[in-house]
């Protein structure tokens, strides 16, 4: 058996001394690197030095691809005009039964609300960003936008697109930021189901869809929330209450996955929006320290 | 010494055309390409340029450099810092110990040798990046993501060679 292995040392190129030294400390400052909280300013300046570099080739780079995709888009839509056509006059036959549904509940909800003196929550502001970069795969899952700290973007501010949430702000440099989606590991969003009512966290597994976790106790039977609207609840002045995330999609062996409404390769532009909550978010992991 | 400079001199721009390269392999994986469901299944680019150069220039491709295009990967990706480091490194560092054995291989062998290190280094990641977050990562995305990595691996290194060619032809001249 000895000899087998003799014969084979031809094969491995014996590595000098020095490479195996530099090879080591480099294993150690890698290592070093992943410890948490060991040089988290370092590592944001160095994650924002690269980001800012890298974002105006991003951008640049994804032009030309829009542009197929926009016209991919197009084609596809002439092949479905006449079908679309068909469901949008419908649509519009619907829409108008709810638009008068809706006058009337905006008249009764502006009364209440003057009975009440009620004050209501201060305007939000917004950023129009575009979506440059896209990391997906089995590990992370988040967005790189071409407006920064020079746009008035800060950590956890919240982002949406059209009125679906997307995710949040996890890092902020000069001339980009960085978007960590609802699908991502590290996302956790307090919800509500908005006809149970019931309460629940919101995790991300780098899947397509998210999964509903720590459901709250008062539901009868967890059969009743399927298709249910998922909405964020407020809980935690992370994000403000009502935002629609998806509906709850599917139920397996008790795993609650929910159908996001916002489908990521359609996302071109995107919305930094700051509510004026409280920006102190500390979600308990980080997948890149010093994100959150 | 003029003949000697000149080979310095297109070794260097050899090199930096194929560091370039890998970084421009970054900058793509990153790139929104609007295709529904590939997000999940996106190859690791880089590792089969770390895998390339770590066989065919080892001495243009050294560890400092594995580790710094590492660093680069983690910071545009938004991995934690360090994690693409440590593979780049264990896959130079094997690679580069057994390059003898693949001088004069088909391509054939060449992928299939790609084919277990990328799935080792596809394993330690996922173990680094679940020990980290304490949860485990969807094994189906996962497979998915390896698959795209090992499927793009001939189309990649083509580019590669095709680079690599051209200084070579050059230098003969």
């Amino acid at each position: 058996m000895k000899r087998r292995w003799r014969d084979l040392e031809f094969l491995v190129i014996p590595i000098p001394f020095i490479r195996r030294f530099i090879f080591l400390l480099l294993i150690i400052v890698s290592i070093w690197l992943l410890l948490p909280g060991k040089i988290d300013n370092l590592e944001n300046q160095l994650r924002a030095a690269v980001n800012d570099t890298i974002a105006p080739i991003l951008d640049i780079m994804s032009r030309p691809i829009i542009i197929i995709a926009d016209k991919i888009n197009d084609l596809r839509d002439l092949i479905i005009v006449r079908s679309e056509n068909v469901r949008l006059k419908r649509e519009i036959i619907n829409s108008m039964h709810w638009q008068t549904l809706a006058r009337k509940l905006d008249n009764e909800n502006r009364i209440l609300r003057n009975q009440l003196n009620f004050i209501p929550n201060s305007d939000s502001s917004f950023v129009t960003a575009r979506v440059v970069g896209d990391t997906g795969g089995a590990f992370v899952h988040s967005m790189l936008i071409n407006s920064g700290s020079k746009d008035g973007i800060c950590k956890n501010q919240a982002v949406i697109s059209g009125e679906f949430l997307v995710g949040h702000i996890t890092d902020v440099s000069k001339n980009s930021a960085r978007i960590l989606l609802l699908t991502d590991i590290n996302s956790h969003i307090p919800v509500i189901l908005s006809n149970s009512r019931a309460l629940a966290i919101m995790t991300g597994d780098n899947s397509d869809q998210p999964r509903l976790n720590y459901l709250s106790p008062n539901m009868n039977t967890i059969s009743t929330i399927s298709g249910d609207l998922v909405l964020t609840s407020g809980n935690g002045n992370i994000f403000p209450p009502g935002l629609p995330i998806g509906v709850v999609s599917s139920i397996k062996n008790d795993i609650v996955r929910v159908e996001p409404f916002v489908h990521r390769h359609k996302l071109e532009y995107v919305i930094v929006t700051d509510f004026g909550l409280n920006k102190t978010i500390k979600p308990t992991i980080s997948l890149s320290k010093g994100h959150d | 010494m003029k003949q000697l400079l000149l080979q310095q001199i297109n070794q260097t721009v050899c090199y930096l055309s194929l560091i370039f390269v890998i970084l421009l392999l970054i900058v793509i994986n990153t790139l929104p390409l609007h295709i529904p469901g590939f997000v999940i299944m996106a190859p690791l680019l880089p590792l089969i340029g770390i895998h390339y150069l770590s066989i065919y220039q080892p001495g243009l491709m050294s560890l400092i450099t594995a580790f710094v295009i590492g660093l680069i990967n983690d910071a545009v990706s938004g991995f934690p810092l360090g994690i693409s480091s440590l593979i780049y490194l264990f896959v130079y560092i094997i690679t580069v110990s057994q390059r003898y054995f693949f001088y004069g291989k088909s391509f054939y062998i060449i992928w299939y040798y790609f084919c277990l290190i990328s799935a080792c280094s596809f394993v330690l990641q996922c173990l680094l990046i679940s020990l980290l977050l304490k949860c485990s990562l969807e094994i189906h995305s996962l497979i998915l993501e390896f698959l795209m990595t090992l499927f793009l691996y001939p189309i990649i290194s083509w580019i590669l060679a095709n680079i690599q060619l051209i200084f070579y032809l050059k230098s003969d001249q």
